[in-house]
């Protein structure tokens, strides 16, 4: 298990994890900033970190290989809220790094842990998909647990729901990680990285439709999982 | 994004699949299509397609049909688009790049005697009406659908201009300080010298990339045009956009990177729609390149990509022949890669002896297409390789495990606190990470070390939460307003402090408490919940760890010591082997009123990373005695000034291994005692561990237990 700090530089929270200066993908992160940041060199720069994915970074950067690891975390966006949209939500992280680590060990690692966690009949499938820190990237769907693959209105019919973001670790995660930790050699070492979101699969698992629920601190709410 | 089925099959009139059958397989291939809405007989389908921001290249119809060739086998047919002889021209239309680190490419054709008006279909298969009427985009004038067709059939942005309005040239510049145009969009805008510009040689006339002039558009009155087509730098172009806070389709395309290739295709394509209504093309096309920009877009250098690598990434495959060479180049030449096999390390074969090694040796040298910017690197390569070959076709596998499981260095105390509280009858809760300015002064351990946002979400969420008391008293008012009248919770979170520099994050807990105890019922009295029962939950909280000292006090209110946040003479500091460990009572009344909460609020906090330096208590068994015990009560009259905390500690001091349990059994007051004074009766037990307590003895311990109480002010009454 690792843990990281919310307050994270630009570096670990962007840069390191492939997101370079002035590129797009950070348009996808609304990011709430420190004050007083400008004139500080960017990768200085302190920000409310939007993922726990810099947990990665810094967990690679203590360590040598072999890394496995899960990192639970509160993170945040400048998101205006709606239903299912807050500016605070959790995510749950996962690195695997090691010697051979391969596409299909991600694909079981995560069909044996979301059978784990929905139950043993639960399936899953894999997209092609884009984060800039793993390549190849994946989407990766379960078969519905409401209807068992039939088709529902929580599926929207589908028999499919999607759960998490996963993939490869990108050699140039490994070059930063590289700089402080030398053995982490994308010729000789590979990973694989996923992520979900924790109020997501609870609303879900739990029929919760506002996301503002977990944050409002409702008796008559939290008085219903005791 | 949307597609039209009719529009992909004009490109590609052998696709093997029906419409539904084509969504899941682009899909399942990362071209994802979220809808797919029958358009009635012969119209095909139209598709919502969800493409994901590395492939600009495929979010139109053009590029989505070169993803069906690579799935199906196909062969895609080039764009090519006939234009009529060009009339000769003395002197070519000027086009000069002077900002080389920017512009890459600019093709310039000069169209004379053109006609602006509705556009007509030019040629079978490709038709602005239908394709244009099926997407419900309007149809504007010929000018205009002209360069939406190309953007929407090869993503390529184009621009046209009234050559007219156009003086001497054009120039691909940096705006100059004080510079300004009016956009399309009818804004005046003020340049900043790092915008990009397309200038003629008097003015600006357009933001580069992002969004045409007013002045030289094309209007109804148009005769003559300038078609562009060309290839910006994306970072120049999402600075500029940016600045003026401009995101068109064009800006979207050129900032993740444009087809350096395209633009030549795009011009003809454009130029094509607009003759269609009559004119002449004046000189060949002026086509100002840039080398150095060439070079790493159209131009790269090839790729080296070693079968090994693809199957050491990738893994098993439930096919059990698993990634070929043939996979491999079947894939990437669809896609538009080219392969050059290198020798195939033939020494390596050579040395082993069964032939049957080489196999699995082979390395390519892939050259990228120029549509494919993101395509840089041998691992982009792979992807490529595991997209096509479906990802659902891997194994499922399990990396081996080696080790056990090390938690968090804080997780055992944790959930003992959570495990602790929810026990005690409160619920966990989730508090907003920020709170106001006012708030973080008021209610921070430390003042002036509250550490604000530079964007924050409202002014009440403006620095970063000090103290968990405020979110705590958000979330008590929260349930009091919505007449939810017993409440009890805590929160487990960070507290953060520090400077814009530096920002320390630290775990805190806090706990509030509202209304009754227990809740209202028939068969049981309630009443209201009271400073000492939150006190009980605190000591229950602190009693977890290992520590030697746990006291509370409290200050006169004069002290200046006490919160401020909480009630002068009803709060008490935890005190944990000699270190402050947080604050409880019942919040202040002015507070309280500002929030127009009547009921008496008690909450507190405590600061986590104190109580965590210390170890979870683990209870040692003791022998429990066979023999009596027994117990003397001591009557004592003190000063008001001096608690129980002080008699308990006097006691304590003594160490007498018979003295086994005291505790204050009553408190009173009555007339009989002096001014300011009260009575306490103490209540202590002893018993020895192996043998019967002899009066002697026991008349020595109370001796003992009166001298140490009377040090600290006790006296025995009378
Ligand atoms: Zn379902």
């Amino acid at each position: 298990m690792g843990v990281g700090p919310e307050v994270e530089t630009d570096y670990y929270n962007f840069e390191s994890m492939n997101f370079p200066p002035g590129h797009p993908a950070r348009d996808t992160q609304d990011t709430l900033v420190v004050a007083g940041q400008e004139r500080r060199p960017q990768r200085d720069r302190l920000l409310m970190r939007t993922h726990t994915s810099p947990v990665q970074m810094r967990t690679m950067e203590s360590q040598p290989p072999p890394v496995r690891i899960v990192i639970p975390g509160k993170v945040h966006r400048n998101d205006a809220a709606d239903a299912t949209h807050s500016p605070i939500f959790h995510q749950v992280e996962g690195l695997c790094v090691d010697t051979n680590i391969t596409f299909s060990d991600l694909k079981g690692t995560l069909d044996h842990a979301m059978k784990a966690l929905f139950g043993s009949a639960v399936k899953t499938r894999f997209f092609p998909s884009f984060f800039p820190f793993t390549e190849p990237s994946a989407d990766v769907q379960i078969s519905c647990i409401f209807c068992g693959g039939k088709g529902c209105r929580k599926c929207k019919n589908s028999g499919w729901i999607e759960l998490l973001g996963c993939g490869m670790v990108d050699p140039a995660v490994f070059a930063f990680a590289a700089e402080k930790q030398p053995t982490y050699d994308p010729k000789k070492i590979s990973g694989f990285a996923f992520g979900m979101g924790v109020e997501r699969i609870a609303m879900m698992k739990y029929g919760i439709s506002e996301i503002g629920s977990f944050f409002a601190g409702d008796m008559r709410f939290l008085g219903q999982f005791v | 994004m949307k597609i039209l089925t009719k529009w992909l099959r004009a490109y590609l009139p052998d696709l093997p699949v029906d419409d539904a059958q084509l969504a899941e397989d682009l899909t399942l291939r990362g071209i994802a299509v979220e809808g797919v809405y029958d358009l009635g007989d012969g119209s095909g389908s139209l598709y919502e397609m969800d493409i994901t921001t590395n492939r600009v290249d495929a979010m139109n119809h053009y590029g989505v049909a070169r993803e069906a060739t690579a799935i199906y086998g196909l062969t895609l047919p080039p764009l090519d688009f006939k234009l009529p002889q060009p009339k000769p021209v003395a002197k070519p239309f000027s086009v000069r790049i002077e900002a080389e680190d920017a512009c890459g490419r600019f093709t310039a054709r000069v169209l004379r005697g053109v006609t602006i008006g509705p556009s007509r279909d030019w040629f079978a298969g490709a038709e602005v009406a239908t394709y244009f009427g099926l997407l419900e985009q309007k149809q504007i004038s010929n000018a205009v659908d002209a360069t939406n067709f190309a953007w929407i059939g090869m993503g390529q942005p184009t621009h046209v201009f009234d050559l007219d309005k156009i003086e001497g040239g054009i120039i691909v510049r940096r705006a100059r300080k004080g510079e300004r145009v009016k956009t399309l969009d009818g804004v005046e805008r003020v340049l900043d010298p790092e915008d990009l510009i397309i200038a003629d040689h008097a003015k600006p006339l357009g933001l580069a990339g992002v969004m045409g002039g007013w002045d030289s558009m094309i209007t109804p009155e148009t005769k003559n045009v300038l078609v562009e087509a060309a290839w910006f730098d994306p970072v120049a172009v999402r600075r500029t956009a940016r600045r003026h806070g401009l995101h068109t389709d064009a800006s979207h395309r050129f900032e993740r990177g444009a087809d350096y290739n395209a633009a030549e295709v795009a011009s003809a394509l454009v130029s094509s729609i607009l003759l269609a209504n009559g004119g002449w093309i004046e000189g060949d096309l002026v086509d100002a390149r840039v080398p150095a920009i060439e070079a790493r877009t159209a131009n790269r250098k090839p790729v080296e990509l070693k079968l090994s690598e693809v199957r050491r990434i990738l893994g098993t495959t439930i096919d059990a022949e698993g990634i070929t060479a043939a996979t491999v180049e079947g894939v990437l030449t669809a896609l538009g890669c080219g392969l050059a096999e290198l020798a195939k390390k033939a020494e390596l074969a050579k040395k082993a002896e069964l032939a049957e090694l080489a196999k699995g040796n082979e390395v390519w040298l892939v050259s990228q297409p120029s549509w494919r910017l993101d395509l840089e690197r041998e691992i982009d390569l792979i992807e490529e390789v595991a997209r096509v070959y479906g990802y659902n076709r891997f194994a499922n596998t399990l990396p081996a495990f080696g080790e056990g499981v090390r938690a968090l260095l804080w997780a055992a105390q944790e959930s003992e606190v959570r495990r602790t509280l929810l026990a005690a009858g409160f619920h966990e809760a989730i508090g907003s990470t920020f709170c106001s300015a006012a708030e973080a002064a008021l209610m921070a351990p430390q003042p002036g070390l509250a550490v604000p946002l530079g964007n924050p979400l409202s002014e009440e969420a403006g620095v970063l939460r000090p103290s968990l008391v405020a979110g705590m008293l958000a979330m008590i008012a929260g349930n009091l307003h919505r007449d939810v009248s017993d409440v009890r919770l805590f929160e487990l979170g960070t507290v953060f402090s520090g400077t814009t520099e530096k920002v320390d994050e630290r775990p805190a807990l806090s706990f509030g408490a509202v209304g009754t105890l227990p809740e209202q019922g028939a068969l049981h009295a309630a009443r209201a919940i009271e400073f000492h029962d939150v006190k009980g939950a605190v000591e229950q909280v602190v009693g977890r760890f290992q520590s030697r000292t746990v006291l509370f006090d409290r200050f006169l209110a004069e002290a200046g010591l006490t919160p401020e946040w909480l009630h002068p003479y009803r709060a008490a500091r935890v005190v944990v082997d000699g270190m402050t460990a947080g604050w409880f009572g019942q919040l202040h009344p002015r507070v309280a009123a500002e929030r127009k909460l009547k009921e008496p609020v008690l909450l507190g906090e405590l600061y986590l990373d104190r109580l965590y330096k210390l170890p979870l208590r683990q209870p040692i068994a003791r022998e429990i005695s066979r023999f009596q015990p027994v117990r003397r009560d001591f009557s004592l009259v003190l000063d008001e000034s001096i608690a129980w905390e002080k008699i308990d500690q006097a006691v304590a001091g003594l160490r007498i291994p018979e003295l086994v349990e005291w505790r204050a059994r009553e408190v009173f007051r009555d007339a009989k005692l002096g001014a300011g004074e009260y009575a306490l009766l103490l209540g202590a037990t002893f018993q020895a561990a192996d043998r019967t307590l002899r009066e002697e003895e026991l008349q020595e311990f109370q001796a003992r237990v009166v001298e140490a109480v009377g040090k600290v002010g006790a006296r025995l009454r009378s």
